[in-house]
């Protein structure tokens, strides 16, 4: 795998994104953090490392996954043609197994034994369970107890790959939880543990290789679009929580400076309420989970307690690369409710038969903002990050109160 | 002053006892009566806990007192105004101990000054590590210590550069995991102590961590320059004892400083 020269070149020797990301943890990690980014530059690299990863993109995850044409949604909106990239086929149901299959491997080469992850919609914990059956290594699971409800099917996925799912009771019983949880274990088990973060947030160097493992999509579908339009598309739209999908897919496009980027967050209840996620567009600068980053706090420096009707956008950070990207103004940052991305979940199962998770239901509802706006002649490419049958439970729940 | 208080406290061959308590904990009508008990029971230090929502190196314990003490609203100005208070009662090394975000959103500078004036002596930051230091402490006055945290995942090339960064003293972290109470401490868990002993040599080292007891004292007193209590009394705390059991604790813990085997 080559990668693409820059202009773009991010994060510095000292890992950070700008002023943001770093490694604000305490100092009994900061020797495996550096042994991690030691053995992540010797792979990066290294054909054989590179080519076996390829390989189990091919032959266990389904990759290259295909970029669809929505036919009958480019229909409905009478503008630009929309494309779809279908994240939600990849095995496991969604992107999360990309950065899995990658971790997985640096972490047998770095000989650890046992596996920890925090998960939120628990499409994180899937992968991660699943690599670690594939490979018969160890694996323990941190899932907030309110986010085990929601996402009580991927629990039992995950007890079923024989991981241990170990609820989290502390603070908002969510992903932010989670995440310290998982933290916490392994500083207290750091000899013999690695830590498989979900998304491109915590400390230097997990936000750097998530999005070189993610990256993946964006670089699929730039050829996929090429082969099929002859041309880059004007558009790119993905939903940000971490924003390990977006990250991802808008990499591969960073120096291509006609496409414009366009990263959704979950308003939630809406932006005027206290009842949302949407870190980049109401948070401001802030250290947390071992980064510096955009952040929801209170006036105290408190990190607040968010919402989203996904579990997986349920987060009060997010990567510090968005942070910089908002900064230099390149990714448009917008957001849209919880109501409009459970509208958006109908719409695409019906136009396209393809039940979109409740995360990436967010970046189709922003459809609805960004097509009137567009023109016949252009192209925009919907990131489809997973597929919804786990929030099934949640949409039988809530389809009900909108009609 | 910091130092020179340990180095005191060391030359009359005692090691130095330093107890956490978290803001306003477990009241904040009578708390800094409870520092006054703990420092006249015995603790030669008092370090004072902002709490965080988010406390990544503590255990069960001081998370639940944290919380605790965010819900019944606790801030940075209110530590500072406890500190002033047991400030009017002692001469001894008050240290606040606080998260990144707590301090870059009260503004560094803004933080040591205010510290300062209320009188604690330095300030405590485990999620600070060497790497961002630079960035992160654009600001320093005279006097007021910033007290970096060494463990045993250090390398020998670290524990030498946080040495000279660090003020007041250097925090070994004992075991490698949160705050909170263990059953001792193993072999290898003392030879790396004792490692990184004969290579703090600018500062004084105190230990944290995993300390509970008098016997846990006896267990890594040789190897340090005094210990640091945290969870044990926190716990204390939260099963209701009475302010003069924790003095009572407090100077059995003491006592483990002073015997000399």
């Amino acid at each position: 795998m080559v990668m693409e020269k820059k202009n773009y070149s991010f994060p510095d020797a000292s890992g950070h994104f700008g002023k943001y990301g770093g490694k604000f943890v305490p100092e009994t990690l900061i020797a495996p953090l550096h042994e991690l980014e030691e053995m992540y530059h010797q792979v990066k690299d290294d054909p054989l490392f590179q080519n076996e990863l390829m390989q189990l993109h091919k032959d266990y995850s389904g990759r290259p996954t295909p970029l669809t044409f929505a036919n009958r949604l480019t229909k409905h909106f009478g503008k630009a043609k929309i494309y779809l990239k279908r994240e939600d086929l990849c095995h496991t149901g969604a992107h999360k197994i990309n950065n899995a299959l990658g971790q997985i491997l640096l972490a047998m080469k770095l000989g650890k034994k046992r596996i920890i992850a925090e998960t939120g919609a628990g499409q994180h914990g899937v992968a991660v369970a699943t690599v670690c059956a594939k490979f018969g290594l160890k694996c323990v699971v941190y899932m907030g107890e309110v986010d085990t409800h929601r996402q009580s099917l991927n629990v039992f996925r995950m007890r079923l790959l024989r991981a241990e799912v170990i609820p989290v009771t502390s603070g908002s019983k969510t992903l932010k939880d989670a995440t310290n949880e998982a933290i916490r274990d392994w500083v207290t088990n750091v000899k013999d543990t690695h830590y498989i973060i979900g998304s491109v947030v915590g400390p230097h160097p997990y936000p750097m290789i998530v999005r070189d493992f993610q990256s993946i999509i964006g670089r699929e579908a730039k050829k996929q679009i090429q082969e099929k339009e002859n041309r880059l598309p004007d558009y790119l739209v993905a939903c940000v929580g971490g924003g390990s999908n977006a990250i991802g897919i808008f990499y591969p496009f960073i120096d291509d400076e006609q496409v414009k980027l366009i990263g959704v967050e979950a308003a939630g209840y809406g932006l005027q309420t206290t009842k949302h996620s949407a870190t980049l567009t109401l948070g401001r600068e802030g250290i947390f989970h071992g980064m510096k980053t955009y952040l929801l706090q209170n006036k105290n420096g408190q990190v607040e307690e968010v919402h989203s009707i996904s579990a997986g956008l349920d987060y009060p950070g997010v990567g510090p690369e968005h942070s910089l990207l908002k900064d230099i103004s390149r990714v448009e940052y917008v957001s849209v409710t919880d109501n409009e991305a459970l509208e958006a979940t109908k719409l695409l199962t019906e136009q396209e038969g393809i039940l979109p998770a409740l995360e990436t239901a967010h970046a189709v509802a922003y459809l609805n903002y960004l097509m009137p706006r567009t023109s016949k002649n252009e192209i925009v490419i919907v990131n489809i990050s997973g597929r919804g049958d786990k929030d099934l439970n949640t949409i039988i729940e809530n389809l009900g109160k909108t009609k | 002053m910091i130092e020179e208080y340990i180095e005191k406290v060391n030359a009359d061959n005692e090691k130095v006892l330093s107890i956490f308590l978290t803001t306003g904990f477990p009241r904040k009508k009578d708390f800094v009566l409870l520092a006054e008990k703990v420092l006249h029971a015995g603790a030669d230090m008092l370090e004072i806990g902002i709490p965080f929502s988010d406390p990544l190196a503590d255990g069960q314990v001081i998370q639940y007192s944290s919380q605790a003490a965010l819900e019944s609203g606790i801030t940075v100005r209110d530590a500072f105004y406890f500190a002033e208070e047991i400030r009017k009662k002692t001469d001894k090394p008050l240290i606040a101990m606080t998260y990144a975000n707590i301090v870059s959103n009260y503004g560094i500078d803004k933080f040591v000054n205010d510290a300062s004036a209320s009188g604690l002596n330095g300030v405590i930051i485990p999620d600070l590590s060497l790497d961002e230091y630079d960035r992160f402490i654009t600001f320093q006055k005279e006097d007021f210590d910033i007290v970096l945290l060494a463990t045993p995942t250090s390398s020998e090339e670290r524990l030498i550069a946080l040495d000279t960064k660090s003020s007041g003293f250097v925090y070994y972290v004992s075991v490698t995991g949160t705050t909170g109470t263990r059953n001792g401490f193993s072999d290898e868990d003392i030879s790396a102590m004792q490692k990184t002993r004969k290579l703090i040599l600018q500062n004084k080292m105190l230990a944290g961590f995993g300390i509970s007891s008098p016997e846990n004292i006896l267990q890594i007193k040789d190897f340090c320059d005094g210990v640091i209590v945290g969870s044990a009394i926190i716990k204390k705390l939260m099963n209701n004892e009475s302010y003069d059991s924790i003095a009572n604790f407090v100077s059995e813990l003491k006592k483990g400083c002073k015997i000399t085997l």
